[in-house]
């Protein structure tokens, strides 16, 4: 299973012509069931591979708003453990969405990185995304998630250099996570020239599917990110909704998972839609 | 890393950064070019005769370098054992040994042709310090500072602005010095093209660990050459308060390979480490991985963060330099912890006895030696590291002793 689930999901979508969408929801926010409800709705709503966020207390390379996710799952007793539990259940009625861990270092270290992906990969997790471990750092975690079949996911960057980017790509797994901006989640958006020109550089490198992440949050933007790249990855939008839709004590109203999956369906649909668009645009006479 | 004999503890890191398991390069991909970018900057730097001349200057003009070895002799008389002496670095400009390394960092930013700094600050002495060169180097200066230590520091704050830099309040997680770093990260991650980041500790993603202790070392060098003059020999202590280490490391290096002398290290045992409310992650820590290094740290078994508590900002930091970790466990320094109570008691005699208000930060270090003094023979040579100036902190201190300034 595992890395093949993923490479699986790619290849459908490749075969159906279309870049796939990426949803990420922290772990547990903003209490356990809710955050269980979403993850359970995100494939029924389009989401074609889903990053669950694996909280942490100093989430360095994220912006306010998925800092305030992670708060508010670790206030309502998330844990890495409950991560892997939650993965467990969904896999229980879904045995083709991908789900891919993104998280830092440090809780993984100290839950011992071999027991961690032996666990994880048990759960039915397919793919690890480890933010602040690069590929220098990344021997001790990787060598025992390949062992259990579990994919390290390498992030490339538009620092990433042409020095860097072959030890980068070297051992990556699964897909390459490119982070289309020089900041952190949910600020600013790249311009879709800059991203194209960037895949055309990491394609030059890889035959791994890249998807393309931070900034992304309309629908428009994830068509036009789709339609370039493999997958588009929305996050910060996501969790943005599951704040608006909190009460005065932080508690979820009712409506929060209907909200939350309606965004996903809307981004889905630009997402699928987005190739056909862009070839019905091309066969246009000028 | 290969084995090596253990006849020095001075040969560290490795090119990677690494003392022994500690230490390394745990960033996030958007800033690994840039970090080596500083690595490789700095290697040139260090052996650039130019570079050095020009931080020499600096250290000597500028921050007023060497800073005097004074020997306490109304608090060694009081205690009644051992000879006290005080490496005066509260005299540098500023107030702390915090300016050696800002210099140094400035300098290198201006040679890498960076024409944004950034700087993260507990106490605020770091951030005086950064605003400081900024202002000589005429660097725009950016403060990141959790809106606890802002409130707590009100008068570092203003001086930092006084300076022209900007502060920012950090107000996620527990709104202290981890959160600063925090977000100092993120404002570098975000403007990597111009920004040079200024960390004001020995920890940090490689090579700064490395580059801080290089640039603080220049306090044991110092030390050496006057405790010969004045006492002919070695000192047989060190003693030195450790928040993320860099004034210790300062002091230590240099003495790291000589057996006799003995050094200790004080983190901040805050209410008690059995109360759980400190900020001695060495003595109540374990090993992780946060702001770029693996080292120890005050942590939850699944790996999260905790706050840590002391009264003294500058020692408020749930992390430590990834050397000192090594170091601890190669069992060449030993680790200790003081209470609030016991360095309050220590700065209040501090300042009756010898005149000086020290910083509530070596305050620790002196609360440690008043601990180990009275035991020890009149010709056992103690060497504390006055690493800061109790201006700061009066209002913290009044506020404790209920006095209303």
């Amino acid at each position: 299973m595992s890395l093949e689930r993923i490479e699986r999901r790619f290849a459908a979508l490749r075969a159906a012509g279309r870049g796939g969408l990426i949803a990420f929801i922290s772990a547990g926010d903003p209490d356990p069931e809710t955050s269980m409800a979403l993850l359970e709705g995100l494939p029924g709503a389009g989401a074609d591979l889903i990053e669950l966020g694996v909280p942490f207390t100093d989430p360095m390379a994220d912006g306010p708003i998925i800092q305030a996710g992670s708060q508010r799952a670790l206030k309502a007793g998330a844990s890495t453990r409950r991560t892997l539990e939650m993965v467990r259940r969904f896999r229980e009625a879904d045995a083709g969405t991908p789900i891919v861990l993104m998280g830092y270092y440090n809780p993984l270290y100290v839950y011992g990185p071999e027991r961690f992906s032996r666990d994880a990969a048990a759960a039915g997790v397919d793919g690890l995304i480890v933010v602040d471990l690069p590929p220098e750092e990344g021997e001790e975690l990787r060598l025992p998630a390949e062992a259990a079949g579990l994919a390290l996911v390498m992030l490339a960057t538009p620092t990433t250099d042409e020095r860097r980017l072959p030890a980068v790509l070297a051992h990556a797994g699964g897909f390459i996570y490119y982070v289309s901006i020089t900041g952190i989640t949910g600020t600013r958006s790249a311009a879709a020239e800059a991203v194209r020109a960037a895949l055309v550089r990491l394609r030059h490198h890889t035959a791994l599917p890249v998807a393309v992440g931070f900034g992304i949050r309309e629908p428009a933007q994830a068509a036009e990110v789709a339609r370039v790249a493999d997958a588009a990855v929305v996050g910060s939008a996501l969790v943005e909704r599951v704040a608006r839709n909190l009460d005065a004590a932080g508690r979820a109203k009712p409506g929060l998972v209907a909200d939350v999956l309606a965004l996903v369906g809307g981004l889905a649909a630009a997402v699928k839609g987005a190739r056909r668009a862009a070839a019905a645009e091309r066969a246009r006479p000028a | 890393m290969a084995t090596t004999a253990a006849n020095t503890y001075r040969a560290g890191p490795d090119e990677r950064g690494h003392f022994g398991i500690f230490g390394g390069r745990f960033v996030a991909e958007t800033l690994m070019p840039l970090i080596l970018e500083v690595e490789r900057a700095y290697a040139a730097a260090r052996k650039d005769p130019a570079f050095r001349d020009e931080f020499a200057y600096y250290l000597e003009h500028y921050v007023g370098r060497p800073s005097p070895l004074y020997l306490a002799q109304r608090l060694t008389r009081h205690l009644g054992g051992a000879r006290i002496y005080f490496k005066r670095d509260e005299l540098n400009h500023t107030g702390a040994h915090k300016i050696n390394n800002c210099v140094g960092q400035a300098l290198l930013a201006r040679r890498m042709g960076k024409t944004r700094i950034i700087a993260e600050t507990g106490a605020g002495q770091h951030g005086v310090a950064a605003a400081t060169v900024c202002a000589l180097f005429g660097l725009p200066c950016t403060v990141y500072m959790g809106s606890v230590d802002i409130e707590r520091q009100a008068p570092n704050v203003f001086r930092m602005k006084l300076l022209g830099a900007e502060v920012k309040p950090v107000t996620s997680g527990s709104a202290t010095l981890k959160d600063a770093m925090n977000d100092a990260l993120r404002d570098w991650v975000a403007n990597v093209e111009d920004t040079y980041y200024i960390i004001g500790t020995v920890a940090g993603p490689h090579p700064y660990p490395m580059m801080v202790r290089e640039f603080q070392s220049v306090i044991g060098r110092e030390t050496r050459a006057q405790i010969m003059k004045a006492e002919g020999r070695l000192p047989d202590t060190l003693v030195a308060c450790i928040g993320g280490g860099s004034n210790a490391i300062g002091l230590f290096h240099e003495f790291l390979d000589e057996p006799k002398v003995a050094i200790i290290g004080v983190e901040a045992a805050g209410k008690g480490i059995e109360t759980g409310e400190h900020a001695a992650s060495l003595t109540a820590g374990s090993p992780g991985v946060l702001h770029g290094n693996r080292t120890y740290l005050l942590q939850t078994e699944d790996g999260q963060i905790k706050e840590a508590h002391s009264i003294s900002a500058g020692l408020d930091y749930p992390g430590i330099g990834p050397e000192h970790a090594w170091l601890k466990e190669a069992g060449r320094v030993e680790y200790v912890a003081i209470t609030d109570e016991e360095a309050l008691e220590a700065f209040r005699l501090c300042s009756r006895l010898e005149g000086i208000i020290p910083a509530l930060e070596p305050a620790h270090a002196l609360a440690q030696v008043m601990k180990i003094a009275p035991a020890l023979p009149k010709d056992h040579l103690i060497v504390m590291n006055m690493c800061g100036r109790g201006d700061k902190d009066v209002f913290t201190v009044a506020k404790r002793f209920g006095v209303s300034l």
